[in-house]
């Protein structure tokens, strides 16, 4: 395996940084004081909004060409407007379900990403809520 | 905000709170009538629209509406303490995001202070708050416009009612009318005694209670009633309380899920109480002079009665679990008596003083930075892998007295093993 890309991090954010990282009163001072960042939170980098973002559990593999394994855990952010081509968690007859979203010419469908599963037509009688959109797949190795 | 810009509150009130929360992550009970069990599954505390429909009373006895149930298939939970109380936390700081100003009042109300946006359409922002709390949080909320928070817990009540969720008394045409369909007994502060006293008085209504004579009101009710009745009046005289006031005390007591006969179990439930209150002493950073500790058997039920308590002085301030433990276990020892089944005990701590502020005792033999090092070791342990994780022996093992949730839903957002599933 091959590195691609190197990511340069990023300074926009500021941690609040202890005042003298290197020993005292006596020793040299840390080369590195200067430029510490802080350390990287990871929950920062997937949740955006905390107080609307929940965090679902797979079953099934219709999902799996997105990339998306039974038993994964998916970042919902149910404060973003879901649109067309999102993978979106949905409250389909009573059932929560991860899918593609489609929506064209008043027509809403809920693709899957799975040969073995056919897409979904929501028809008007059905009871269909988006419940939020998927931001992340965290997959355990 | 100029200081100068006359007061708005807003209270916003989720609608059947936990019953609502059930249904973000059980889509399937949209439409289905839903209740909410107190402890044990005792009595209903929340109830869904269609539940109050069919007649379920707020506070009744589960066996008394079990036919009802049956009838038409009411969904029934216990209670998810750990579900609402996140839930709760969403919604108010989804709230924190419109208005910084806000006194959080209950696990489901909050009021907001809206003075600074009476340049806006007051009832379209409550609108957009509303529609904001419902998408990020999935859970329907009223609101309530006026300028008193007395006056906004009544437009809250008819928001309920309200199609769109929203009641702005400030543009309300016809007030006194609104102030007529209220029941005095209804107006927030009013409680049973004065409401019956009030009743005597002919006052029924808080139209009535509004232009009621104000010698009157203070001699009854005191200045807090006159209070009361210039906010229906709408003079501001209560505030946005923003930090909650000191605590007085920190109790823990709880109904057992059978009835304890035995003094260990007595002992074992106890040390449970005390290790609990502990926990929010020290997350207070409070210590504790005396403690009462209490049991009672239940007065419900046509056993023999017995109930008695006991206060304790402790000889130097402390937050130190075992030490409290101790000087509980002797407490509930002495006024523990053989051959009755108990119902319900507790501790309950009293004159809390700051940790940092403790009198030192020049007799006292204990080394306090030891103890302290090791609550705060007990605290962060317990906080990582889950309350209960390291525990006091004396606090038991099997603890077949507590309560029981047989119908609670899991914890769908604390924790890892629970989380909603989807397909």
């Amino acid at each position: 395996m091959t590195v691609e890309t190197i990511y340069a991090p990023d300074l926009a954010t500021r941690y609040k940084l202890p005042i003298f990282l290197g020993r005292l009163p006596a020793g040299f001072p840390s080369p590195a004081d200067d430029y510490l960042e802080g350390k990287l939170d990871i929950t920062k980098h997937l949740v955006k909004h905390p107080a609307a973002t929940f965090y679902v559990r797979v079953s099934g593999d219709s999902m799996i060409g997105a990339g998306i394994h039974s038993g994964d855990l998916l970042v919902v952010d149910r404060s973003l407007e879901a649109k067309s081509g999102n993978v979106i968690v949905a409250a389909l007859d009573g059932e929560l379900t991860v899918k593609r979203l489609y929506q064209k010419n008043g027509l809403l469908r809920l693709l899957p990403e799975n040969p073995d599963y056919q897409p979904i037509e929501i028809k008007l009688q059905q009871s269909f809520e988006i419940w939020g959109v998927v931001t992340s797949v965290i997959h355990q190795l | 905000m100029s200081p100068a810009s006359p007061p708005v509150f807003a209270l916003v009130d989720c609608n059947n709170f936990y019953a609502s929360c059930e249904r973000v992550f059980n889509p399937r009970l949209n439409g289905q009538p839903v209740i909410v069990l107190s402890n044990n599954d005792g009595c209903v505390v929340a109830r869904s629209n269609e539940a109050k429909q069919l007649g379920i009373g707020m506070g009744v006895p589960e066996f008394m509406v079990r036919d009802t149930i049956r009838a038409h298939r009411v969904q029934v939970f216990s209670s998810n303490y750990a579900l609402y109380g996140d839930m709760s936390q969403r919604v108010m700081e989804t709230l924190q995001q419109f208005c910084p100003d806000l006194e959080i009042y209950s696990i489901d109300e909050a009021f907001l202070s809206l003075s600074g946006f009476r340049s806006k359409n007051l009832s379209e922002y409550a609108g957009t708050i509303r529609s904001t709390v419902k998408c990020w949080t999935g859970l329907p909320v009223s609101i309530g416009i006026a300028e008193t928070k007395t006056l906004s817990k009544i437009a809250g009540g008819i928001a309920k009612k309200t199609p769109g969720g929203v009641f702005d008394l400030l543009t309300c045409s016809d007030r006194d009318s609104v102030l007529n369909q209220t029941a005095a007994s209804d107006v927030w502060g009013i409680g049973k005694a004065r409401s019956q006293l009030l009743h005597q008085h002919g006052i029924h209504t808080a139209l009535q209670l509004c232009h009621a004579d104000e010698q009157f009101i203070r001699k009854h009710m005191g200045i807090v009633g006159l209070r009361l009745v210039m906010e229906l009046r709408g003079i501001s005289c209560l505030e946005l309380e923003q930090c909650p006031p000191p605590k007085k005390g920190i109790t823990c007591a709880r109904s057992f899920g059978k009835a304890i006969t035995q003094l260990h179990e007595m002992e074992e439930a106890v040390s449970n109480y005390v290790t609990r209150a502990a926990e929010k002493l020290r997350a207070e950073e409070l210590a504790v002079t005396t403690l009462t500790v209490f049991l009672h058997t239940n007065q419900f039920k046509e056993v023999e009665q017995y109930s008695n308590s006991l206060t304790l002085k402790l000889p130097v301030a402390t937050d130190t679990t075992h030490e409290l433990i101790t000087a509980a276990l002797q407490g509930i020892r002495k006024i523990w008596r053989d051959g009755y089944a108990y119902k319900k005990a507790g501790v309950m701590f009293v004159g809390l003083v700051p940790a940092s502020r403790v009198q030192a005792d020049l007799f006292d033999g204990k080394d306090r930075t030891r103890s302290k090092k090791l609550m705060a070791a007990l605290d962060s342990i317990n906080e990582r892998f889950g309350s209960g994780t390291l525990q006091y022996a004396s606090s038991g093992i099997a603890k077949e007295w507590k309560a029981t949730f047989n119908r609670r839903s899991p914890a769908f957002t604390t924790s890892w093993d629970e989380l909603p599933v989807a397909r």
